[in-house]
């Protein structure tokens, strides 16, 4: 974040993708991607490909990690080592682990736990191709899977990422953005509630500033809330 | 959801749970160039079980009993969310078994030329990484492992590098800029061929490969020899079982070596 | 019971064609407008967590939706089942939790000194104390009680209790309980149970009869089958489950159990 550049990532009004600054990129959408787990999910926005799998609610070991009267979420974020320009090697390392800490806070207010005492609920999320705002896709992709798995929740839960970049505040960070831009925030809600629960960010913001950017992300979310409404109805529609 | 003992059940009867023939694979999908930030990639389905390879090519010093060859390694990931069965953390047994059989088929095989991926002798030379991802977990993920790190490395394009001069410890890959393509010459294939009572099968699915006796892995080249070969599960296997398994396993894989071709043909294209 | 029918898509299952978010092909989707139009009971949308679907006006709520204030909301992914008197939503997927009444298949996995564990397809396991397994006095100290329950062995079997920490006790005090001798049990997702039995018990029955097997069905999910022809009934029942939501599928299915 922040790395001084020569690049310039706006000129005349566009993005380097010819994006606009509030403009998502191409999404995709896809439920029952993993037909061995319970639900799951996969979500592309433009290059960053994310799939998640659901599993449970399922008996938990060891036994004194069960709390009696609630169930648990457990999240696993993960990237692929051909996910990244730079081979990655595989396995957690510090990022992945605190990715994974925010992505599960970020999910776990709108289950309902307490419907599975001492059972839990497993979420992986593996990021097959990085191009920014892994995080928020693999959120989408694992909400979605959720439902797909026919968890109890208050909410889906729709994720994106807004920034600063060349001064201007932008919607769906790609690699390029998220690497030499100024800032850049990631938030997760519950949309038809508008509770928040993740926000992370990294950079210098004016209260003005992050006002704006604060607003340009909760309507970012909600236009992706749409997206993950249609896919659930359109697969699954009775006839 | 199945219960092994029926599938065990129809075997005996000379039957599979999807109608399959002992020596029939499952509707076989292979999808070069999937991952973008690879220099290679492949996705394979076989039926329902899915795994992606991704390859990507780094500078490394050559070992020391072959100082004038590119490096090769394998690895796998039994990703958690492609099976209730994986668990998150290191590599367990059966995926290091699997990296290394699917490592021997190519190496043994002499897949890859690697004396062409020497940038100066004895100091520096290119690694090939080759890691697996399982996607969905429905049986046989060695053979689709196999056919995906295959195609993936022979659709890998080596990128442009601007090796470090006097003084200078980086190279500067130039990654999107491509020299050449990776070169490939064989086409191993590993089938891998379980035994059930007097039953041998081909592409055993996950029922069925909770009720194999036990099952060998063969990697065959297109010139019919074998490279590798790997025999797993608990029972022992008769020495009539091994020739005629091997003779099954030969075969098959002049049947999917044609679908990789066909894979590999149409990636060119583009 | 006995009207519900849930369906999961699945040809929605591959994941790598690219570009497509609706995975059903254009002219099936035509299809569906065009009954849509015409019979707009017939189409049905699902509703989603979260998603709105009544007023309280003092209903009750099932275990399916949830209140804030006086409106209601669901908690799956699911079909809204709204009446004078209850609003509530079944879900198209889900695990099995044990509820108390529940009739079950369950399996012996472990035998104690004062009954055995039960595998009911769930989180939970559950227990069956030997005073609600066998009716005659039983000397624990001298009876090995595996002679009458052993692991493996398959019983149906009802849920008598079901505690707030989910401490499950079943009973096989219950005119259908027996254990059951033979056969196979094969596990499908227990929200389609309803469309193994179809109306007034209509598909189970055409298939016991096409198949001469003994058929018992539980609601955790789980299915029994005995007979020489269960390798037909079994691919009757998983067509079922796949396939539920499609249009014909009750003639698919007569087909089907009336060739091979």
């Amino acid at each position: 974040m922040g790395h001084k550049s020569d690049i310039k990532l706006i000129v005349d009004g566009k993005r380097t993708d010819g994006r606009e600054l509030d403009q998502l990129r191409e999404v995709e959408m896809k439920v029952d991607v993993v037909n061995r787990a319970n639900g799951s999910a996969m979500v592309r926005f433009g290059n960053t490909v994310a799939v998640a799998a659901a599993y449970g609610p399922r008996e938990l070991f060891p036994k004194f990690m069960q709390e009696p009267q609630s169930g648990i979420l457990r999240v696993r974020y993960n990237m692929a080592p051909f996910s990244v320009d730079d081979r990655k090697s595989p396995g957690p390392d510090r990022r992945s682990t605190e990715i994974s800490k925010v992505a599960r806070l970020a999910i776990e207010p709108s289950l309902f736990l307490e419907d599975f005492p001492k059972a839990t609920i497993d979420v992986f999320i593996e990021i097959l191709q990085a191009d920014g705002s892994t995080r928020v896709t693999g959120i989408n992709a694992a909400s979605l899977a959720l439902a797909d798995a026919g968890m109890p929740m208050r909410d889906l839960v729709a994720a994106c990422s807004v920034g600063k970049i060349d001064g201007q505040l932008v919607a769906d960070l790609n690699g390029l953005e998220d690497n030499f831009g100024e800032t850049d925030m990631a938030i997760a809600m519950q949309p038809s509630k508008n509770k928040l629960t993740l926000m992370q960010m990294d950079g210098v913001l004016t209260k003005t500033e992050f006002d704006r950017l604060f607003k340009l992300a909760t309507e970012s979310c909600k236009k992706i809330y749409e997206m993950q409404k249609k896919v659930l109805k359109e697969t699954y529609k009775r006839v | 959801m199945m219960e092994e003992k029926y599938a065990l059940e129809l075997i005996m009867k000379g039957k599979r749970v999807d109608g399959r023939k002992f020596d029939e694979f499952r509707p076989i999908e292979i999808i070069p160039n999937i991952i973008k930030n690879a220099e290679g990639s492949a996705q394979v389905r076989f039926g329902d079980t899915e795994v992606i390879a991704g390859v990507k090519m780094k500078t490394g010093t050559p070992f020391a009993d072959t100082p004038n060859e590119g490096i090769l390694i394998v690895n796998s990931e039994f990703t958690p969310l492609a099976s209730p069965d994986f668990e998150s953390g290191p590599p367990g047994e059966d995926a290091i078994e699997l990296s290394r059989v699917v490592d021997r088929g190519i190496r043994e095989s002499h897949m890859v030329d690697v004396e062409q991926l020497v940038l100066k002798p004895e100091e520096k030379v290119w690694a090939m990484f080759v890691d697996i991802h399982m996607i969905n977990h429905q049986g046989n993920l060695i053979d689709a492992a196999s056919i995906a790190a295959v195609t993936a490395l022979h659709t890998t394009k080596i990128p442009k590098i601007e090796l470090a001069k006097e003084g200078e410890k980086i190279d500067k890959i130039l990654r999107g800029e491509y020299e050449k393509p990776l070169p490939a010459v064989h086409i191993p294939i590993t089938i891998t061929v379980g035994k059930v009572g007097n039953n041998l099968l081909v592409d055993p699915n996950l029922e069925e490969e909770k009720v194999l006796d036990a099952k060998l892995s063969i990697a065959v080249r297109e010139d019919n020899t074998i490279c590798a070969l790997q025999k797993q599960g608990s029972k022992e296997l008769e020495l009539s079982d091994v020739d005629k398994m091997i003779e099954l396993a030969i075969r098959k894989s002049a049947e999917l070596r044609e679908l990789v071709k066909e894979a590999i043909k149409e990636a060119r294209k583009e | 019971m006995i009207n519900m029918m849930q369906e999961k898509d699945s040809d929605s299952a591959s994941a790598s064609d690219s570009g497509s978010a609706n995975p059903r092909e254009p002219s099936i989707e035509k299809e569906i407008a065009e009954v849509a139009k015409e019979h707009p009971e017939v189409v049905r949308e699902v509703v989603l967590p979260g998603e709105f679907i009544a007023d309280k006006r003092g209903r009750k709520i099932g275990h399916g939706a949830y209140v804030e204030g006086e409106k209601v909301f669901s908690k799956y992914l699911g079909f809204p089942r709204i009446d004078e008197f209850e609003i509530n939503v079944m879900p198209l997927s889900g695990v099995y939790i044990p509820q108390t009444g529940d009739r079950i298949i369950g399996v012996i996995t472990s035998v104690e000194i004062s009954g055995w564990f039960v595998d009911t397809n769930s989180p939970y396991l559950a227990f069956l104390p030997l005073s609600e397994g066998v009716e005659d006095f039983v000397d624990t100290q001298r009876t090995d009680l595996s002679r009458f329950f052993d692991v493996d062995d398959i019983i149906s079997c009802k849920v008598s209790r079901v505690t707030k920490s989910k401490t499950v006790q079943v009973t096989m005090n219950d005119f259908i309980a027996k254990k059951l001798y033979g056969g196979v049990i094969i596990k499908i997702t227990p929200t389609k149970i309803p469309r193994i039995i179809g109306k007034g018990g209509s598909m189970i029955q055409a298939i016991k009869q096409a198949t001469k097997c003994d058929i018992i069905t539980g609601q955790n999910g789980v299915i029994w089958i005995r007979g020489d022809s269960k390798t037909k009934a079994i691919e009757a029942i998983l067509t079922i489950e796949k396939e539920s939501h499609t249009l014909g599928l009750t003639e698919k299915i007569q087909k089907m159990l009336s060739e091979g």
